[in-house]
């Protein structure tokens, strides 16, 4: 026990003082804060970058229907024939020509309307120009069959049906995503960390072997512990250089943020969902509703939610570390890792995209129960469901158990095998293994 | 060997990785104080051997006992041990690397800080406290690789190719304190496929080939055992190789040649038991003999006759 903590300690305090860690923690936060400035000042900038389009118009509607806006500025052609306004409209630069041609019929003039701009126009023109012209056709329908145009919007545009689970508690739309997203976050971060930390044990094996002070520190220490120490040592300078980038980060926002005076909330609606639109579907968020969304997050058992983050990530986080270290102990140099880091990376990307795209839609369905279940990908999809809780309505009791249940004898089998490849890996020199190899080992 | 105490006794070790059996049953009996030399080609498993001593690996079956105990975890603290794989951690200063390892081993910090600076002073070694490995020169590194395997003062040191890999100055600087280490009581186990490296070193000897052992015991027992009573003679006459006409006939002569620039005959002469003082006699008469030495064979000619020996007999 001693002597486990004396190489953790070792291993902390190695990974810590090296130069090119130190760099990462303290250049990191800067450059993820100034990456988020970077895209909300070019957001910025692309908002301000007006479109004006020129308007030919020869008809009788639509007069004072293009209003210029945040994106799109129209400016209108009077007394021009076709190819003078296409002219006009190329010589000054404008992005491009609405060309709207004379008739008696609302419906033939927007059939035979061009748009005519240098290249294929931009999607976002486009739908605005659309969009005008549909509401018009649909004014005009309206008024043929005799209904006002209030009276069409009291007939409604839209219908939400009320979802309610049968005990009667209110369901919102999208909370299911929302809360899928939560715990995506937090499947993410146990993902990033298996990456970049398992990476960090592995070749902190292979520079035991290859510096070949290996074979002194096992005549002292069984192979096990110096592969846990070794495991144990990186994720503490993990979590603390984490800590580092978290805190940081958040500071660093802040000043940032209160220096510039950039409005973060910029970001997130972005310009193409921007008011020009009309909402499509759905409710614009009333106070109420948000208060309503607020309550269901608040919700969310954060206690299991946080309990079982710990749970997955350090038996998660312990499984792939430790076949990163057999990697490191299988190899002589890092090049000759690819073969072997592939199949280990496959099941964590494997599971960030089943999360994304089937737990969001469907957090009990077979999919995502699978997944949850299967020992090296539940650490991140089992997070994606806990929000919804456990017990009615959210992931079934017996799924967690057993998902924690396998979790734990793949921890220990894959611990048990790690170790084996590892004990016979780490004194063998100038080969490059086969699976076939590795699988010898075991039998050692 | 049976009346010293020992030190490791081996009983029956095996050893196999795979199909491959890179130890079948080897008993050793390494006595308490002494020099022990572990000899064979590559291949001969004397590292396997080493690594099981050492706990790295375990036997498949057999045992070792250490000082009249079954080997066990905490022997490490009594054993020092020189892999012939060895480096150290190239960015970790030399004082707390050595520490580290000290640590490892079971000595107290403070005690292996005393420790280590009378090994600095000793090996002459200046402030290097600070430096980290990458910053010493291979030999400066080879001197700290040697301390980190005496620091903790074992009753058992394990070389295995201790000379390979060392320069010159280093190699002599070791070797001195390997017989410095010996006089303070330790116990020393030698392994290297070069064996006239060591049969300066070495009291016992066993000859490892092929996982088996083939010879063992003490060198010098060893030696006698294997001489052919072989003599090589060197005479001073004019008369040439006719000195030894008369001779030839009693005695197997061979390999005779003559200087004749420095007036010196030599030859090699086979001398059964209680033939000696014969011969002296005899051919002091016929000229002045100014050499007369019996050839013992070295470690390397023993172990290729045994090996021979036990082929022919398979």
């Amino acid at each position: 026990m001693n002597k486990l903590l004396l190489i953790i300690k070792r291993e902390y305090l190695a990974k810590v003082r090296n130069k090119s860690f130190v760099i990462m923690t303290i250049l990191s936060p800067i450059l993820i804060v100034g990456m988020i400035v970077l895209i909300a000042y070019l957001t910025k900038v692309n908002d301000s970058d007006k479109r004006i389009v020129t308007v030919l118009n020869e008809s009788l509607f639509f007069h004072g229907d293009f209003l210029t806006n945040n994106q799109t500025a129209y400016i209108n052609f009077e007394s021009l024939d076709l190819d003078e306004a296409k002219d006009s409209t190329l010589n000054l630069g404008y992005y491009g020509l609405l060309y709207i041609p004379g008739g008696p019929d609302l419906q033939s003039v927007a059939e035979q309307s061009y748009f005519y701009t240098k290249e294929a126009p931009n999607t976002l023109v486009l739908d605005q120009l659309e969009s005008v012209f549909s509401e018009r056709i649909r004014a005009k329908k309206l008024e043929e069959l005799g209904v006002t145009d209030r009276e069409y919007r009291e007939i409604g545009s839209g219908f939400d049906l009320r979802t309610s689970t049968f005990e009667g508690e209110e369901n919102l739309k999208g909370i299911n995503e929302i809360k899928a997203l939560i715990g995506g976050g937090f499947g993410y971060l146990i993902m990033m960390f298996i990456v970049i930390y398992g990476g960090f044990v592995m070749r902190s094996v292979i520079e035991e072997k290859t510096s070949r002070i290996i074979e002194i520190i096992i005549s002292a220490v069984k192979p096990f512990h110096l592969m846990l120490g070794k495991i144990i040592g990186t994720s503490l300078a993990g979590v603390t250089q984490f800590a580092i980038w978290i805190v940081s980060a958040s500071v660093l926002m802040v000043v940032v943020l209160s220096v510039f005076g950039i409005d973060i909330s910029a970001l997130e609606a972005s310009p193409q969902l921007g008011p020009a639109l009309p909402v499509a579907e759905g409710v614009s968020p009333t106070a109420e509703t948000l208060q309503t969304y607020a309550t269901e997050l608040y919700k969310i058992p954060w206690a299991v939610l946080v309990i079982s983050f710990v749970v997955y990530f350090i038996l998660g986080y312990l499984i792939y570390s430790s076949i990163y270290a057999a990697i490191g102990a299988a190899v002589d140099n890092e090049t000759d890792t690819q073969q072997f880091i592939l199949p280990i990376i496959l099941p964590l990307v494997l599971a960030i995209y089943i999360g994304f795209f089937s737990v969001f839609n469907n957090p009990n369905g077979p999919i995502a129960v699978g997944f949850s279940l299967f020992p090296l990908t539940s650490p991140i999809v089992m997070l994606m469901r806990l929000p919804a809780g456990i017990g009615e309505g959210g992931v079934p009791l017996w799924e967690f158990i057993t998902s924690i249940l396998l979790l734990v004898i793949t921890f220990i089998g894959i611990v048990w095998l790690a170790a084996k490849i590892y004990r016979v890996g780490i004194l063998m020199y100038g080969k490059k293994p086969s699976y076939k190899e590795l699988f010898k080992w075991l039998r050692y | 060997m049976s009346n010293n105490k020992t030190i490791l006794v081996a009983e029956g070790v095996t050893k196999s990785f795979g199909t491959h059996t890179a130890l079948k049953g080897v008993s050793l009996n390494i006595p308490e104080n002494s020099i022990y030399g572990v000899l064979g080609p590559n291949g001969a498993g004397k590292t396997t051997f080493l690594r099981i001593v050492n706990q790295i690996t375990y036997p498949d079956s057999g045992s070792v006992f250490f000082n009249g105990e079954r080997l066990k975890p905490e022997h490490v603290a009594l054993i020092g041990y020189l892999p012939e794989e060895r480096g150290l951690y190239k960015s970790m200063k030399v004082g707390e690397q050595v520490l580290y390892l000290a640590q490892l081993r079971g000595l107290q910090k403070q005690e292996a800080k005393e420790r280590l600076k009378y090994w600095f002073e000793r090996l002459e070694i200046g402030d290097w406290w600070n430096k980290k490995i990458q910053e010493l020169s291979k030999g400066m590194a080879q001197k700290i690789q040697f301390i980190v395997t005496v620091l903790h003062q074992p009753k058992l040191l394990i070389f295995d190719e201790p000379f390979s890999g060392f320069d010159p100055i280093n190699a002599n600087i070791i070797k001195e304190e390997i017989l410095h280490l010996k006089e303070m009581g330790a116990s020393i186990i030698f392994s290297t496929h070069r064996m006239e490296s060591v049969e300066e070193l070495c009291e016992y000897i066993a000859l490892l080939h092929q996982g088996e052992v083939i010879l063992d015991g003490k060198l010098y027992d060893i030696k006698r055992q294997y001489k052919r009573n072989l003599y090589s003679v060197q005479l001073e006459t004019a008369e040439g190789m006719g000195v030894i006409t008369g001779l030839e006939n009693k005695f197997d002569i061979s390999a005779a040649r003559f200087d004749e620039k420095r007036e010196q005959l030599e030859f090699n002469v086979k001398l059964p038991n209680g033939q000696v003082s014969d011969f002296l006699s005899r051919v002091s008469s016929e000229a002045s003999v100014t050499g007369f030495v019996e050839t013992v064979p070295s470690a390397n000619e023993i172990f290729i006759q045994t090996v021979q020996e036990k082929m022919g007999n398979e």
